[in-house]
């Protein structure tokens, strides 16, 4: 199903595009299971209609929103997004969406809001993977206020002009491209702004190998392996990993001072 | 000799034995058989169909079975001790191999396909990934199993001695679950059913020891 009204953006890349194909077919997405083939098959059982996104929080006009209603706040744009994964493979990727600051300024965060958590839906009916315990459900991610405002965090609606398939976190899914996959919270019921660190789920399961920020970095090695290389999929040499996936220009400010070994 | 090694602990039941024939029948079944995963693999690759990350699929499939074929060789033991049917030893060094074949497969797999030859990259996953770091070893240790699976190498090693080595299998399939378990990040149900079944196999040599010392222990 197209989405309508898609303009194109100043978004682009020189890399190839990862094939339709296997953008939906190698999917992190454990509350579909946990091997990369499970989402594309057992995705079909999540229904996206009527869906309901709350934003709440710190904010002076918290709001539920209809899906039909968000996908309105903004027009909606294509950009090539390269996406890390946390295990060292990476795609290129032609999202829709609009960049989440849109819908941040609408619902006016207030002094407090330091912090943006993004939740999954919970619901092991729908999403077969919710029960077994492998995660705490439901799934949740954050991000600092300034990373949630920064140009480049999108909310993403679709992909190849298409609306987004189930297994790549239909209705709506978040993309935030300089840091690894799993900050990039999918299938999202609310959105919470909050004065304290959230703890996002990988972090509570792993929490000396999955940090608060996951900035793509080829110089802080994962604990298990190392990030200084990644496999772009559909390729057979390995490429070296780019400073925040290659987003360094536009985000490396967001870090000044920090210890990216410290926060990673 | 332990009496589960024994071939003479069987002439005292008279059970049917397969002769000639029928043994090389089962032996081309089970040989067949343990090319299945070979054959599947090889065809997906021709075919591209091995989805979006076929050098993860070829690596995770070939180090499966490795796992696999190793679990089946030590279960050739308890399974002829439990169902009397001492012939079945016959099948286990072919199943060793085909352990150390899938295994070679695999690490080869990494070498190449995963690494392509980049050897500084290659010693820093030996040295700093936990996983590569137990991995590699466990494969290597099937290396002299390998060499010395031979009846010329049994006559020349002398049973006490080649038992004493082969008994490496042991901490090569050890080896080989720690493995598999330290490289998922979070589900860690398939490396917990190999994890189950080599503690059952090796429990079953346990107890089977500790019956025969005790057993030493009263008659004397």
């Amino acid at each position: 199903e197209k989405l309508p009204g898609v303009r194109k953006s100043g978004y682009v890349l020189p890399d190839a595009l990862t094939s339709l194909e296997d953008v939906t077919h190698y999917n992190n997405f454990y509350e579909f299971g946990t091997d990369k083939e499970s989402p594309s098959r057992t995705a079909g059982s999540l229904k996206t209609r009527p869906w309901t996104v709350a934003v709440e929080g710190d904010v002076q006009k918290p709001k539920v929103f209809d899906i039909d209603e968000l996908l309105k706040v903004a027009p909606l744009e294509e950009r090539i997004y390269r996406l890390r994964c946390v295990e060292g493979w990476s795609m290129v990727v032609p999202w829709v969406g609009f960049p989440l600051a849109e819908l941040i300024k609408r619902v006016e965060p207030t002094g407090n809001a330091k912090f943006v958590e993004f939740i999954t839906l919970h619901d092991p009916i729908q999403m077969p993977g919710q029960r077994s315990s492998v995660l705490d459900w439901p799934y949740r991610e954050a991000l600092r206020l300034d990373e949630a405002m920064h140009p480049l965090t999108l909310l993403v609606f679709g992909l190849y002009g298409e609306v987004l398939p189930n297994q790549n976190g239909a209705p709506v899914r978040v993309v935030v491209p300089w840091k690894y996959g799993f900050k990039s919270a999918k299938s999202i019921v609310r959105i919470r702004f909050v004065e304290q660190q959230p703890v996002s789920t990988w972090t509570q399961a792993v929490p000396s190998e999955y940090g608060f920020y996951a900035n793509v970095n080829p110089e802080v090695d994962h604990p298990r392996w190392s990030q200084a290389k990644e496999r772009r999929l559909g390729e057979f040499f390995k490429r070296p990993t780019l400073m925040f996936n290659g987003y360094a220009e536009q985000v490396a400010h967001l870090y000044a001072g920090m210890d990216l070994k410290t926060f990673f | 000799m332990p009496a589960w090694t024994s071939r003479r602990s069987s002439s005292g039941t008279k059970r049917p034995r397969p002769g000639a024939n029928a043994l090389r029948a089962a032996k081309a079944a089970v040989f067949l058989a343990a090319l299945i995963p070979l054959a599947k693999l090889s065809t997906g690759a021709v075919l591209g169909t091995l989805g979006a990350n076929p050098i993860e699929k070829i690596i995770r499939t070939t180090g499966y079975w490795t796992l696999s074929f190793l679990l089946i060789t030590l279960a050739v033991t308890p399974l002829r001790i439990l169902l009397r049917q001492p012939w079945l030893v016959r099948l286990r060094r072919m199943l060793g191999l085909f352990a150390f074949f899938y295994g070679t497969l695999h690490f080869t797999g990494y070498l190449v396909l995963d690494q392509f030859f980049d050897w500084p990259a290659i010693l820093k996953d030996i040295a700093k990934r936990p996983f590569i770091t137990v991995g590699f070893p466990s494969f290597v240790l099937l290396i002299p199993l390998a060499v010395t699976s031979t009846d010329a190498m049994m006559r020349r090693l002398g049973g006490k001695r080649w038992q004493r080595l082969h008994r490496l299998v042991y901490v090569s399939a050890a080896g080989g679950v720690i493995h598999y378990l330290w490289l998922v990040k979070k589900d860690i149900s398939d490396p917990l059913r190999f994890a189950t079944l080599l503690t059952v196999l090796l429990g079953f040599r346990a107890i089977v020891l500790l019956r025969r010392r005790v057993r030493a222990v009263s008659a004397a």
